[in-house]
């Protein structure tokens, strides 16, 4: 394990900037988020859960895919650049880096989405360790260690001090650019470090969400959740606005849409929401035309269809943004608790 | 210019170079590569994304046959914003074009050595068409044919002159027509596709396809279950919102299927395991 | 609560009502989840407490236009959203019956967060201006004055419709300044201004959720839902795209925004939304003489009624920029 020798975090962050892009949890009009470090960035390493999750950095909420050239009947393709800066985002917690590993078996599955694998392989993750885990957190449950979290480099800030940890070759090789930073940490540093980890694990087993039951949550029972009829209730108040989908670190569901610059055709790729009454909408009809359907949807996706089709795994690392961020305080614990076993 | 990157968004150029009006708002639509021939080979079933930038993107089913080596044919009924647009082009207008998107019709196996029975209402006529063509294309590896094709009106039936210079003089091949309501100089079957289904009483050796409305599609396959068919029996073809077309974009399942990937080619028992929410 | 439980179960034995429209627990003391309770079903579930802050009009929409008749439980402010939803023809007022409920002001339980409290389990209510605030990493108590809803702390409304008002114990809290942060905007140099709106609504997600939540923001569909329309961009093509919906927005309800505060409540990344609106208002009140949409169910707004006192365009041209 390496220490960070100063206790001025932002040499660390000048020191890296040099190197690559950094995006870091940074404070702007009062609200967190992932955003391009600069020397006068309000950075906020406390912060759990910024407002949007990290997934912007590999999966942007509006991208340009291309452009058309139109000329009377003529069309022509403006391919893509594939010219792109490495970059470095820090402070990812756990639960938002295990989220990379589910857009991952989107994205990087066949077809693999190249805009999405050419962000992930200049993308380096730097996680940090949850050294005080709020009430909405249940990453746990999906089997995510927020005392060690996955990522490229791992870090643990206790008492102000950062201890750095490589765990891939890509972060081995990343650290080794900052010698100049870091030096190597004491027995006593390893100490504090397991220490934070011991607090971190007493907290999470005393979490108010940390015992939710997801048994019964599998492509076996599709037809029995899909079918239950709690959902008119649960879904009774949404407002089908997007907040749970664009707060979602999981969330992939994309929209293409056209526009006209004046100067050439633009084609974007946006983050759509299945809680949106057009999301399925066609010429002729919309097999979902019902707020319930919708709703059903979102928490079908992400708890039955998903492991369905990934082994078992949940489209859910359990972040709570949703808990936090819904106008009428609807989430996936309520959905879980009120269709799960029943304790 | 640089590297073409391959990713399944990124669309090829097709040239539309025929265009046939086929009934007052279905019109069928060849298109090439720019530089002749198909733009790619595909299977019967098989969908493509075509789109004319600034206007939008959509799926449709590719109707000609991949037997034909010479290019792609598909037929587009008017009834939304593109394809409002697409029924304004003119020969020599470009498109981009993706795919060959989804599953496709088992040719070559399940359907392999059957009796086919083939049903289709109006439109639906578009993804069986490429079956039909396929089978009669490799007519020694198939039993008899049956074609059961209904539209509102005469003029509403699409292909009907490739069915009657074609289909129906092809042997073991029969077309059964219907319209929905009698029609001046119309002396053929009037009536809706499930009761002519019925009335014609196939013999329960055939295997199915059938593509159309989704009532039809309803009662039809009622109508076949009550004649002695099984569910493992009927394929069909599905169509619902899609915007990548290979699983990605997340709006057009049903249940843990996606139809624009593990279709959209169903067979009904297969169905049945999924949440009827299409 | 006990007198609102107890009016509500006279209110289904008597057959006034087969259902009410409230709210429920959650998971934690302070999460309430707007629901419907039927006669059948009863109350189990229900709460009314600081918690409740949202707005129950909007429902009214589709609830009205169902069968049987629902009671539907309003704060002040809520009443204002009531009158102008009965305004613009959206609520069969015939399937509804109001019950007026006090109300102190309502918690945000974000504002207690901001001060630095972390994993709140709960937040109990004492009969003074005290919150006593329990986490995983201990207790502490907050002054409720400083964590209500910005809609809260300038609210003077009372009730202006009700079947039936239950009366409240008196309490009195200070009160903000509305306009003050208004004016504050109107004082800084136009290049301040508009750094100020670029800022905050440059952390738009485009959510939707003001849109949703706003009662007066009831179209059946929406420009921006219209692929057709031209400008539903849900991709921002340029960094001034969010900013745009946003003034559209605020321009589409002036005059019939009554202040509800909702936009703001819901908006995830906290922008002020309210202060659009509420510089139309001020200037409808400084241009047309005072206003207060839905202060009641039949006057027409002042952007809608045309007198010939009303002010000459040349005027509110002057006010521009400012």
């Amino acid at each position: 394990m390496l220490k960070f020798t100063s206790n001025e975090m932002k040499t660390l962050f000048s020191a890296i900037a040099e190197l690559r892009k950094l995006y870091l949890p940074i404070e702007k009009a009062g609200e967190v988020g992932f955003y391009l470090w600069e020397e006068d960035a309000k950075v906020r390493l406390d912060v759990l859960k910024t407002v949007k999750s990290a997934k912007d950095a590999f999966f942007p909420q509006s991208e340009h895919l291309m452009s058309f050239k139109v000329k009377d009947k003529a069309i022509e393709i403006e391919q893509p650049s594939d010219d792109m800066d490495d970059f470095v985002i820090m402070g990812v917690r756990a639960c938002d880096a295990k989220s990379f590993e589910i857009l991952d078996s989107v994205y990087l599955s066949k077809p693999v989405d190249t805009y999405y694998q050419m962000r992930r392989e200049h993308g380096l993750v730097i996680t940090m360790a949850c050294g005080q885990p709020e009430e909405s957190c249940f990453c746990t449950v999906f089997g995510i260690d927020p005392a060690n979290p996955i990522g490229d480099v791992v870090t643990w800030l206790v008492d102000g001090t950062l201890y750095w940890e490589a765990k891939t070759e890509k972060g081995e090789a990343f650290t080794a650019e900052l010698t100049a930073v870091l030096a190597e940490a004491s027995a006593e540093d390893v100490a504090a470090v397991n220490a934070q980890k011991d607090a971190i694990k007493a907290i999470t087993e005393k979490l108010p969400f940390a015992n939710l039951n997801l048994e019964g949550f599998d492509g076996e029972h599709l037809m029995e959740k899909f079918n239950d009829p709690q959902w008119a209730e649960l879904s009774k108040a949404c407002l089908g606005c997007g907040t749970c989908t664009f707060v979602c670190p999981t969330c992939q569901c994309y929209d293409v849409r056209d526009y006209d610059t004046g100067d050439g055709i633009r084609r974007f790729r946006c983050w759509d929401s299945c809680m949106y009454s057009d999301f399925t909408m066609m010429a002729h009809g919309n097999n979902r035309n019902s707020q319930v359907e919708r709703f059903r949807q979102r928490f079908m996706h992400k708890l039955v269809y998903f492991p369905a089709n990934n082994n078992g795994e949940y489209s859910c690392v359990g972040c709570g943004r949703c808990i936090n961020k819904c106008p009428i305080q609807m989430n996936i614990v309520k959905v879980i608790k009120a269709l799960g076993v029943k304790e | 210019m640089t590297a073409v990157r391959e990713d399944m968004l990124i669309p090829k150029i097709g040239i539309v170079t025929d265009i046939r009006q086929d009934t007052p708002d279905v019109k069928t639509f060849r298109v090439n590569a720019l530089d002749g021939g198909k733009v790619f080979e595909h299977m019967p079933g098989q969908c493509a994304m075509l789109s004319i930038p600034g206007v939008g993107e959509a799926m449709f089913s590719i109707t000609s046959s991949p037997t034909n080596k010479e290019f792609m044919e598909f037929s587009i009924k008017k009834c939304g914003c593109l394809t409002e647009w697409l029924h304004q082009m003119e020969v020599g207008q470009q498109v981009t074009i993706r795919g060959p998107l989804g599953n496709h019709f088992p040719v070559e196996d399940e359907l392999k050595g059957k009796n086919l029975l083939i049903i289709a209402g109006g439109i639906g006529i578009a993804p069986v068409r490429s079956v039909i063509n396929y089978c009669r294309d490799n007519r020694a590896d198939y039993g008899t044919i049956d074609v059961v094709y209904g539209a509102r009106t005469p003029a509403d039936l699409v292909d009907f002159q490739e069915m009657q210079e074609e289909w129906m003089k092809t042997e073991g091949m029969n077309v059964h027509l219907t319209i929905d309501v009698p029609s001046e100089g119309w002396d053929g079957h009037v009536g809706f596709v499930p009761n002519y289904v019925k009335e014609l009483n196939f013999s329960t050796d055939k295997t199915v396809v059938m593509c159309g409305p989704p009532i039809m599609i309803k009662f039809t396959l009622q109508n076949l279950m009550e004649c002695g068919f099984a569910k493992t029996q009927v394929y069909t073809t599905m169509e619902l919102r899609m915007k990548c077309g290979f699983g990605k974009c997340g709006r057009c399942n049903i249940g843990d299927k996606y139809v624009c990937k593990d279709g959209p080619v169903f067979r009904f028992d297969a169905l049945d395991q999924l949440p009827s929410e299409y | 609560m006990q007198k609102i439980v107890d009016k509500i179960n006279e209110l289904f034995a008597n057959d006034t009502v087969d259902r009410v429209l409230g709210w429920k627990t959650g998971e934690f003391s302070y999460d309430r989840t707007p629901a419907v309770f039927t006669k059948d079903t009863g109350l189990d579930g229900f709460v009314y407490d600081d918690f409740c802050g949202s707005n129950l009009s909007k429902y009214l929409i589709s609830e009205s236009a169902k069968g049987g008749k629902m009671a539907v439980l309003l704060k002040p402010c809520d009443t204002y959203s009531y009158n102008q939803l009965v305004k613009e023809h959206r609520i069969k007022t015939e399937n509804v019956y109001v019950v007026a409920i006090p109300c102190r002001g309502k918690v945000n339980v974000e504002a207690i967060k901001a001060q630095g409290v972390k994993g709140i389990l709960s937040v109990e209510e004492t009969a003074g201006d005290t919150l006593k605030v329990s986490t995983l990493y201990g207790d502490c108590e907050c002054d409720r004055n400083d964590v209500l809803y910005e809609k809260c702390s300038v609210c003077q409304k009372t009730h202006v419709v009700y079947d039936e008002i239950i009366e409240e114990e008196p309490y009195d809290r200070p009160r903000k300044d509305r306009f003050a942060e208004v004016e504050a905007l109107e004082a800084m140099t136009a290049e301040e201004r508009f750094a100020f709106w670029r800022e905050q609504l440059s952390k738009c997600i485009r959510c939707n959720a003001c849109r949703n939540a706003c009662p007066v923001c009831n179209c059946h569909k929406c420009i921006f839902d219209n692929a057709n329309s031209g400008v539903a961009a849900k991709a921002n093509t340029d960094e001034f795209e969010e900013n745009m919906f946003h003034i559209i927005r605020a321009f589409h309800v002036a005059g019939r925004c009554t202040d509800c505060g909702e936009c703001s409540r819901v908006c995830p990344q906290n922008i002020p939304l309210h202060l659009l609106n509420r510089k139309y208002i001020k200037e409808m009140n400084e241009l047309y003489g005072e206003y207060q949409a839905g202060a009641d169910a039949e006057t027409k707004g002042p952007l809608t009624n045309f007198t010939k006192d009303d002010v000459e365009p040349s005027i509110v041209y002057q006010k521009g920029g400012k």
